[in-house]
């Protein structure tokens, strides 16, 4: 396989990890704004439990996303970045605020009111930002934004705000919300009654998705001509299949209490959704005018990127597994929750 | 004001506000395992609570510095795209290496954080070690990357298109190795004489206090190590700007005309116009000694510069002498300590070394903003040295005085909030009895 096509894969991958990992992150904010009832200062605990060991690790899947773009990828980094610059600022500042607020809240929460006043921009950073992020995505995907001998020739708008793009960013915000409920559900074991109330949004959430798709998917027939004729080839029927035994296979195993079978399914889905958008855009970074291979820095560039990954991976790996092996279960884990 | 301005800007308040975070996460996890270590080796419950303590602070300061970090990694695509195109490929390596010492130092310091009671003893220090050193390791693949800024290598021009790329060159560039040593050994001063100063203050207060003590003793051991070395790197550093980067060496030193024998000029106003420092502090043949190690060499001026490639001359040499004062300040204070350490053979906790301590406390992040103002205003009007100009590589987005407004605010808050905060975390939980402990 070309080098290119190699770092391309990398690029999606982070990018699922990211989602999968990061995703959940910010969807665990979602239900922190939305925690009400007489255990939601028991469901934000099980939320910052959840994810404060985690957090900062899962957010390093974006800037690596970053760095292997603007390395490999040099003038579509270039592209990208002015095309998108309101959104991309507008992701940095919900970025900083959400992990600002999210310390912030766990280390001076003195008293109910400052503890409110941290879960609020926390949790409305973490709702908004996978928005955008979704609405780049699909600004990617629009064809919209047009680029010709290093210049971005479609201005400021162009991609982002198109009825595409902003279903995509609000299925993005429905796919995290429901990726974060359904992992909520495997860690708040020893607490039944939160444990239901994570399940009931992970079933809402989960539901949501269904109409949520089916809109998106008909308004890239004219949003995003090249993904939607991409979704046609020979493959999607089969990844369509996968993707939809996943999505049933989440929601019934919540509906029966098995929830470490759904979480993996709900992994399932998301990582088939991702995959299914990289592949119908292969092998374009900016639909119609950024390619893999147009866009590609020096094979020596190339070849040495992916030794340093390969390399990074070795120790990636083992620190990742260690980290979940102490905090999301192993054989001798240890149950407490206070 | 132009939109280059206000990038510019946004860049320097970025940069500014992330590097203070950056060293934190370099200097503190050395200071929490030496501090664990101590525990470990001898028993000492009061190292425990120290590094329980630290760790408690170094965890909203680490939260910052990621989040801040991930802003530059965008910023460089959002405020210098050509720039980028240009780059990323020659120069991008040394980040996709930074970001796995990232990850590693964020997976272990969730580890270390929040793994107290899950993991044996010797495995939660070594997850310490793990975050010193890879916090060390990040900080220096991202200085390499600056370097090249500096000193660009690893890449041949063709119509103005950079070809032949080779990533390792450009990451071994000649300013790589005095930059890095340079950066690194700062992170452990300004860390170290920062915490000395905060527990020289409580120590103030409770003179008796072990924890207070204990906590001294290992700021002051870190930064006594590092700050002498500094110094000696300082030289070795300001000598290949001297060889390499003409220009940025004659502004940090308000050098105008070409002379053998060359003064040193301390402080004083440089006048671009008249190419004269007026009010200046002269030592003779200074600069000539420390540039070349020769009384009689000749040190090129500004006069030999092009003027529109000159640097803004007052920033560039206000900043590197505040720099240096500051550096030359922090070391006459942990000589003091160390002679008085020396000689009474006990941690030194006089009260006039523990007032000045307390002065001391910031001094060590002044020089840091002040030396990454020499190094990037120094290097201006290039963003890569005599290869690309600043005001080429920016963006074609216009208005950008809403986002350096807008972040400007956000980072003035955070600051704000941040000292409330870390001081909340001290005062409260530093009341009551540790040495019980």
């Amino acid at each position: 396989m070309p080098l290119e096509a190699v770092l391309g894969a990398v690029l999606l991958a982070s990018l699922v990890l990211y989602a999968v990992s990061g995703g959940a992150d910010f969807g665990g904010g979602m239900w922190d704004l939305l925690a009400t009832g007489s255990r939601a200062r028991r469901q934000r605990e099980a939320i910052e439990h959840s994810i404060a060991p985690i957090w900062e690790a899962n957010h390093v899947w974006l800037i690596l996303v970053i760095v292997v773009l603007f390395t490999a990828f040099p003038p579509a980094f270039a592209a990208i970045m002015t095309a998108l610059h309101i959104p991309m600022t507008a992701i940095l500042l919900g970025i900083v605020l959400r992990g600002s607020a999210f310390v912030f809240r766990k280390y001076d929460a003195l008293d109910d009111r400052v503890h409110r006043r941290w879960s609020f921009v926390f949790g409305a950073s973490s709702l908004f930002t996978p928005f955008l992020l979704g609405l780049c995505l699909g600004a990617l995907a629009s064809g919209d934004i047009r680029v010709a001998g290093g210049r971005t020739l479609s201005g400021f708008f162009a991609g982002w705000t198109s009825a595409f793009a902003v279903a995509c960013g609000l299925f993005a915000q429905g796919l995290f919300a429901f990726l974060a409920a359904t992992y909520l559900t495997v860690d708040t074991e020893g607490d039944r009654a939160v444990q239901a109330d994570f399940r009931k949004r992970a079933l809402a959430a989960g539901l949501s998705l269904a109409p949520a798709a089916a809109v998106t998917f008909v308004l890239a027939q004219r949003g995003a001509p090249t993904i939607f004729v991409g979704l046609t080839d020979w493959w999607a029927p089969w990844l369509l299949g996968v993707t939809s035994v996943c999505a049933v296979g989440a929601l019934c195993a919540l509906w029966v209490r098995r929830f470490r079978w759904a979480r993996l399914a709900a992994v399932g889905q998301v990582v088939c959704i991702l995959l299914g958008w990289g592949f119908a855009q292969f092998p374009y970074l900016v639909v119609p005018d950024v390619t893999l291979t147009g866009s590609a820095a020096e094979p020596a560039t190339l070849s040495i990127l992916v030794w340093a990954l390969l390399a990074g991976t070795v120790v990636l790996l083992p620190s990742f597994g260690y980290l979940f092996y102490v905090f999301k279960g192993g054989p001798g884990r240890r149950k407490t929750r206070n | 004001m132009t939109d280059l301005f206000f990038a510019r800007a946004q860049m320097a308040v970025s940069l500014g506000f992330h590097i203070v975070f950056a060293a934190v996460g370099i200097g503190m996890p050395l200071l929490m395992a030496v501090a664990e270590g101590r525990w470990l080796r001898t028993g000492d419950a009061v190292c425990l609570e120290l590094a329980k303590r630290w760790a408690r602070g170094t965890a909203v300061l680490f939260a910052v510095g990621a989040v801040s970090g991930t802003v530059l990694s965008f910023e460089l695509g959002l405020l210098w795209p050509t720039f980028m195109e240009f780059a990323g490929g020659i120069f991008g390596l040394p980040f996709a290496l930074e970001g796995f010492a990232f990850f590693t130092e964020a997976i272990f310091l969730g580890i270390y954080l929040y793994g107290w009671d899950r993991i044996p003893r010797v495995a939660h220090w070594l997850a310490g070690v793990v975050v010193a050193v890879s916090g060390m390791a990040s900080g220096v693949f991202v200085v390499t990357a600056n370097a090249w800024m500096n000193a660009p290598t690893g890449f041949e021009l063709v119509d103005r298109r950079p070809v032949r790329i080779d990533p390792i060159a450009a990451m071994l560039n000649p300013a790589s190795l005095q930059q890095v040593i340079h950066m690194t050994l700062a992170a452990y001063v300004a860390t170290g004489l920062a915490v000395a100063g905060i527990h020289a203050f409580f120590l103030r207060r409770d003179r008796e206090s072990r924890f207070h003590r204990r906590a001294l003793a290992i700021a002051l051991a870190v930064a006594g190590v590092a700050t002498p070395l500094q110094a000696v790197s300082g030289d070795f550093l300001a000598r290949m700007v001297a060889e390499r980067q003409t220009a940025k060496f004659a502004a940090m030193e308000a050098h105008y005309r070409t002379a053998a024998g060359a003064a040193l000029i301390i402080g004083g106003i440089p006048d671009d116009e008249t190419m004269q420092t007026r009010y200046a502090l002269r030592i003779p043949y200074g600069l000539s000694l420390l540039a070349h190690q020769d009384p009689g060499a000749t040190v090129l001026g500004l006069e030999a510069i092009p003027r529109d490639e000159w640097p803004p001359t007052r920033v560039v040499h206000w900043a590197f002498d505040l720099m240096v004062a500051s550096g030359l300040a922090m070391l006459a204070l942990v000589a003091w300590a160390g002679w008085l350490a020396w000689r009474r053979r006990r941690i030194p906790d006089q009260p006039w070394l523990l007032r000045m301590l307390v002065a001391a406390t910031p001094l060590g992040f002044v020089a840091i903003e002040a030396g990454w103002v020499v190094t990037e205003v120094g290097r201006q009007p290039w963003i890569i040295y005599k290869v690309m100009r600043t005001s080429e590589a920016v963006t074609p987005m216009p208005g950008l005085v809403v986002p350096f407004v807008v972040f400007s605010a956000v980072y003035l808050l955070l600051g704000a909030i941040l000292l409330v905060v870390l001081r909340r975390q001290f005062v409260d939980t530093t009341s009551g009895d540790l040495d019980a402990a």
